[in-house]
């Protein structure tokens, strides 16, 4: 994947925003580790991934990323409160079972949450779902019915409305489409959406 | 194990021979010579301890390059390359010589044998200094610290303050594990390969019925059998129970399923399948190169190693980074148990990797199935020493 400032993803690109110089990092189902990478290098990182895939952890060791073989919703009990300054959860939100378990989990094991997920109330989601009568397919739900791992089908109203069901905090979120920043009805014009959470103070 | 790999992986042959570090020779070591003597976490002492050791690859000029390579149960010191007249290269030479993962281009490779061996170290057949006839049953009991406390001599005397890697699979992943918890100061990476913090019931129990099995034939005679001749039928039993536990169910299906080994059957107490045939091939030939009294001493020293609980780390700060690798058929060395190591070095906040590879072999995967373990561990050791373990705040 890209390392050059111009070729990083979208959604990388954000949270690599997000994180201040020195930050200690977990990715949870961090890939081939290309985001860790990058916050590593540029922002001199403390980081660690989690990611179940073999190749994908030859990989990060290649990268001289520390990564542990784990999936992601059981991979975080070993360790202690307050482990890390972010913990990040992008794009793998929609696949987890127990979310509301595995945000508490991650709120725990750091300071700040970082989720990205993608947008399922997305304006072509919609029509293609009303006009369609098509389970929707779009650049940011790229598989069929039958074989997406999305087990969550949610959109950012959703999210939002969850995060304040449960107390956590929105510092920030951002919304994206393609390389766009969406700043106005992001539920229906967004792709993708990442949410920086915390835990109200003295939590 | 060894004779598993010996002459079957192609990259093992003597023919072969890329990447091979050559011919090599064993050389000794003696230390503890009295008045001094090496104690041990028994109580007792031993002394003198002799430690056969070989060397690949050159140490550079900042003695940042050095590698401890530990052997299981049944290796010794000859890790790689070939003893003059031998066909058969050392026990993980797949994995050592000039390009591979442990590069003898690049580092300087330590191998020794543990102490209670058979193969040239201090154990239950060298010379007993006190009676001038072999120690027996009368050497001390030893255990996977009293191993590495030894092999710590021998790094310092080779002059080497900090081990660029210890490396093991098995009860050499225990001495890796235990030189974390001895001496982290002296390791800055470790890589414990299909091991476990310590042995679960059924572990001891193989162990067990491979221990009784020397010790029921009468060749034993209480451990003094160096004039009389070992107990072969004995220690080949427990060596035949040893492979059957290094393998796996498919692995055994694969190689062996039911063939027979003469086309019919005998209908006698002969070898008709070929899994018999394979076993007795392999006990046979065990009873030629290994001592039954270094079988009894360090299946027990496995069997009492127990660094769970904290115990590895004791609560201390290390800057040690740790690789563990398991492998998905070792039902011997289970990934739970890898997992458990993970889980205690989380805990404690210590810089670890983890991959279960898929692997078919069984516990033998180690020596034999390398694809994974060597994408792995060459990534692993250059990042290491070129200080370049990315985003942990401290590149050296």
């Amino acid at each position: 994947m890209e390392t050059a400032a111009e070729g990083i993803r979208p959604d990388h690109q954000v949270i690599f925003e997000m994180i201040e110089p020195g930050a200690r990092v977990l990715d949870l189902g961090c890939g081939t580790g290309d985001l860790l990478d990058l916050l590593a290098q540029e922002k001199d990182a403390r980081v660690q991934g989690i990611e179940l895939d073999e190749r994908a952890i030859y990989e990060c060791v290649r990268k001289g990323l520390s990564v542990c073989q784990s999936d992601i919703e059981s991979g975080l009990a070993e360790y202690p409160d307050g482990s890390f300054d972010y913990v990040i959860l992008n794009q793998s939100l929609q696949e987890i079972r127990k979310v509301d378990f595995l945000l508490r989990e991650a709120l725990r094991v750091g300071e700040k949450i970082i989720v990205g997920f993608p947008n399922f109330a997305y304006l072509r989601a919609r029509l293609c779902l009303f006009f369609g009568g098509r389970a929707p397919m779009t650049p940011s739900l790229p598989n069929r019915w039958h074989d997406t791992p999305n087990v969550r089908f949610l959109s950012i109203s959703d999210f939002r409305a969850f995060c304040a069901e449960k107390g956590f905090v929105v510092e920030k979120a951002i919304f994206l489409n393609g390389r766009k920043t969406i700043a106005f009805w992001p539920n229906l014009r967004a792709l993708n959406s990442i949410f920086l959470l915390s835990l109200p103070a003295g939590q | 194990m060894i004779a598993l790999l010996k002459g079957e992986s192609p990259e093992t042959a003597p023919e072969g021979c890329t990447g091979s570090v050559g011919v090599v020779e064993t050389k000794y070591y003696t230390f503890a010579e009295p008045p001094e003597s090496l104690q041990l976490e028994s109580g007792g002492t031993l002394g003198p301890v002799t430690l056969a050791y070989e060397t690949y690859g050159e140490l550079n000029r900042e003695k940042s390059n050095a590698i401890l390579v530990l052997h299981a149960l049944s290796g010794d010191a000859h890790a790689a390359g070939f003893h003059p007249r031998e066909e058969d290269p050392g026990w993980w030479d797949a994995m050592i010589g000039p390009g591979k993962p442990f590069d003898t281009d690049r580092y300087f490779l330590i191998c020794s044998n543990v102490i209670g061996g058979c193969k040239g170290s201090t154990g239950p057949s060298s010379l007993d200094p006190r009676t001038g006839r072999p120690y027996g049953t009368k050497f001390p009991f030893i255990t996977i610290a009293d191993m590495v406390h030894a092999q710590r001599r021998l790094i310092d005397f080779l002059g080497i303050e900090k081990l660029l890697c210890v490396a093991g699979g098995s009860m050499g992943g225990m001495q890796a594990l235990q030189w974390v918890a001895s001496y982290p100061e002296r390791v800055r990476s470790a890589i414990p390969v299909a091991t476990a913090l310590k042995h679960s019931p059924q572990q001891i129990a193989f162990n067990e019925v491979g221990r009784q099995s020397i010790m029921a034939d009468p060749a034993w005679r209480e451990g003094n059998y160096y004039e009389t001749g070992q107990p072969e039928r004995g220690l080949s039993v427990a060596r035949m129970i040893g492979h059957i536990t290094f393998m796996s169910d498919k692995s055994m299906e694969e190689k062996f399923s039911r063939k027979l080994k003469n086309g019919q059957l005998s209908f006698k107490f002969d070898a008709d399948f070929e899994v018999e045939g394979y076993l007795r091939y392999r006990g046979a030939k065990f009873v030629k190169r290994f001592d039954a009294n270094s079988y009894l001493y360090i299946t027990k020293a496995m069997d009492y190693f127990d660094l769970s609980g904290g115990k590895l780390i004791n609560g201390r700060t290390l800057d040690t980074r740790v690789l563990v690798i398991s492998f998905q058929s070792d039902w011997l060395y289970p990934s739970y148990q890898s997992q458990e190591i993970v889980r205690q070095l989380k805990l404690n906040k210590v810089d670890a990797t983890y991959c279960e590879l898929r692997a078919t072999y069984g516990h033998d995967a180690f020596l034999v199935e390398l694809e994974g373990q060597t994408t792995l561990i060459h990534h692993f050791l250059e990042k290491t020493y070129l200080g370049e373990r990315n985003g942990n705040g401290n590149r050296r």
